[in-house]
């Protein structure tokens, strides 16, 4: 157990683990994780630039440590993972702001 | 800043850092996480699957480490090579060498360094070593040593007279990744360094002049697929600079001499140690280099590879130099063998030709 952490870095390497309370579908989940991030249509580098992105807007410490690693591993360079973020940051930041126009309509028809 | 920049334009050895010492090395390796159970010693895993103790298969490669002199003093260098190293071949060990070469059943010459150019008597080496016809000869050169010096400046023509396979060093097709590993200005000169290559016919589509790339991570973490890294490396490569080469091999920092260092500085190692076990694959134990290799000291000691030769461990056999060279009773021993050895066996293995297993 984590002495003091919700979060322990340590847990990540247990992700597989999760089998263990629900054989069948932990295995089918990982074996759809390792299919989706197989070269495709998308080349498994994009497919790591766009995990990368996800899991910061997902905020989760597991999925930024690993893809920032998977991300060195493949060669990609600072810039360009910066840049996934800002895309990840972008849609984030564009998603609470186009509710504003949510927000306008709602005042535009209570305000005489 | 300026005091710990020039640090570390130094060696370990120049530095008397701790862990230029081999056997501060071995200790660490067999310490700590080794020691107190939370992972298995290379020896235990490996004697999972019956490889234990390792032993060689036939002998493919004749691997001679002309001096640790270099005109680089790279950060994860493993031989601590840089331009304060004064061990270099001399003339009466390469003659001993020479000797070898003429009776090896081996069909691959590997001269590594340092920077093996800046042995003096590099060139007349590789002209008598040719001429035994070995089917390849490699020469390991760092690129930036062709542009260091006018007298360097013909290396390209040299090699193709002797039809050298040239293995270079690139970390990356970025400069600011290649400089932070190799140093400040490595990258344009490896560029011209190749482009010059690419001039003479080396690396060209259906050239028989071979030029590869060596990939080394800039950092704690492992190379990733082998195969998708060469393809952006040539992608990037021939976009941004016109060059061309052959293969791309990925190899693997091991945890020894300056890359350990580093990693201990950075707080990498105990994580750095887990994903080399983690990675552990047992089909690369059948192909790892060291079971169809040896290697030469500048000294001329034997070796079962540059890593153990690095870490003065000689090779556990009655013949122990080029001097009493006997490739049979050579064959005959057990490979030595510690916990840097898992930077061999790590995802698709890795050796100095790159990755050894599908």
């Amino acid at each position: 157990m984590a002495a003091n952490n919700y979060y322990d870095p340590a847990d990540l390497k247990k992700f597989g683990n999760i089998t263990e309370w629900s054989k069948e579908l932990g295995e089918k989940f990982f074996e759809y994780y390792g299919k989706v991030f197989e070269e495709g249509a998308l080349s498994a580098r994009e497919k790591s630039l766009i995990a990368l992105a996800v899991a910061h807007t997902e905020m989760c410490p597991y999925c930024i440590d690993a893809y920032s690693q998977d991300g060195l591993q493949r060669g990609i360079t600072k810039e360009e993972m910066m840049e996934a973020v800002h895309v990840g940051a972008a849609i984030k930041g564009g998603a609470t702001l186009v509710h504003g126009v949510m927000m306008m309509n709602k005042v535009n028809k209570l305000e005489m | 800043m300026l005091k710990e920049k020039k640090k570390q334009q130094q060696s370990l050895h120049k530095r008397h850092s701790e862990y230029a010492f081999a056997n501060k090395q071995l200790e660490k390796l067999s310490n700590g996480v080794f020691a107190n159970g939370e992972l298995p010693t290379f020896s235990e895993k490996i004697n999972e699957t019956g490889h234990f103790p390792l032993r060689p298969t036939k002998l493919e490669i004749l691997q001679i480490n002309v001096g640790y002199m270099c005109n680089q003093v790279c950060e994860h260098c493993h031989v601590d090579a840089g331009p304060d190293r004064k061990e270099i071949m001399t003339r009466e060990t390469m003659l001993q060498c020479l000797e070898v070469i003429k009776n090896t059943g081996a069909h691959t010459l590997d001269l590594t360094g340092g920077a093996p150019e800046m042995n003096p008597n590099f060139r007349w080496f590789v002209e008598e070593a040719s001429k035994a016809g070995i089917k390849d000869f490699i020469v390991r050169s760092n690129l930036t040593i062709i542009r260091a010096n006018k007298k360097y400046y013909d290396l390209p023509d040299f090699f193709k007279k002797h039809n050298v396979h040239v293995v270079s060093s690139m970390p990356h097709w970025t400069r600011g990744k290649t400089d932070k590993q190799r140093g400040a200005g490595v990258f344009d000169l490896s560029i011209k360094a190749l482009q010059e290559l690419n001039a003479v016919g080396y690396g060209m589509l259906g050239s028989t002049l071979r030029l590869d790339l060596v990939y080394n991570p800039s950092g704690a973490f492992l190379p990733g697929d082998q195969t998708s890294m060469e393809k952006d490396f040539k992608k990037a490569l021939l976009e941004d600079f016109g060059i061309h080469f052959h293969n791309l091999f990925a190899i693997t920092n091991l945890p020894i001499s300056r890359f350990l260092d580093y990693l201990i500085a950075s707080e990498n190692y105990e994580d750095y140690m887990y994903s080399l076990v983690e990675a552990y694959n047992p089909a690369a134990v059948k192909s790892v280099m060291c079971r169809n290799t040896i290697s030469v000291s500048w000294d001329g000691y034997l070796y079962d590879c540059d890593f153990n030769q690095m870490l003065e461990l000689k090779v556990a056999s009655k013949i122990q130099h080029i001097s009493e060279y006997n490739e049979d009773i050579l064959n005959d021993r057990n490979i030595i063998i510690s916990q840097h050895c898992y930077g061999c066996t790590a995802g698709a293995g890795s050796s100095c030709q790159g990755a050894v297993a599908k």
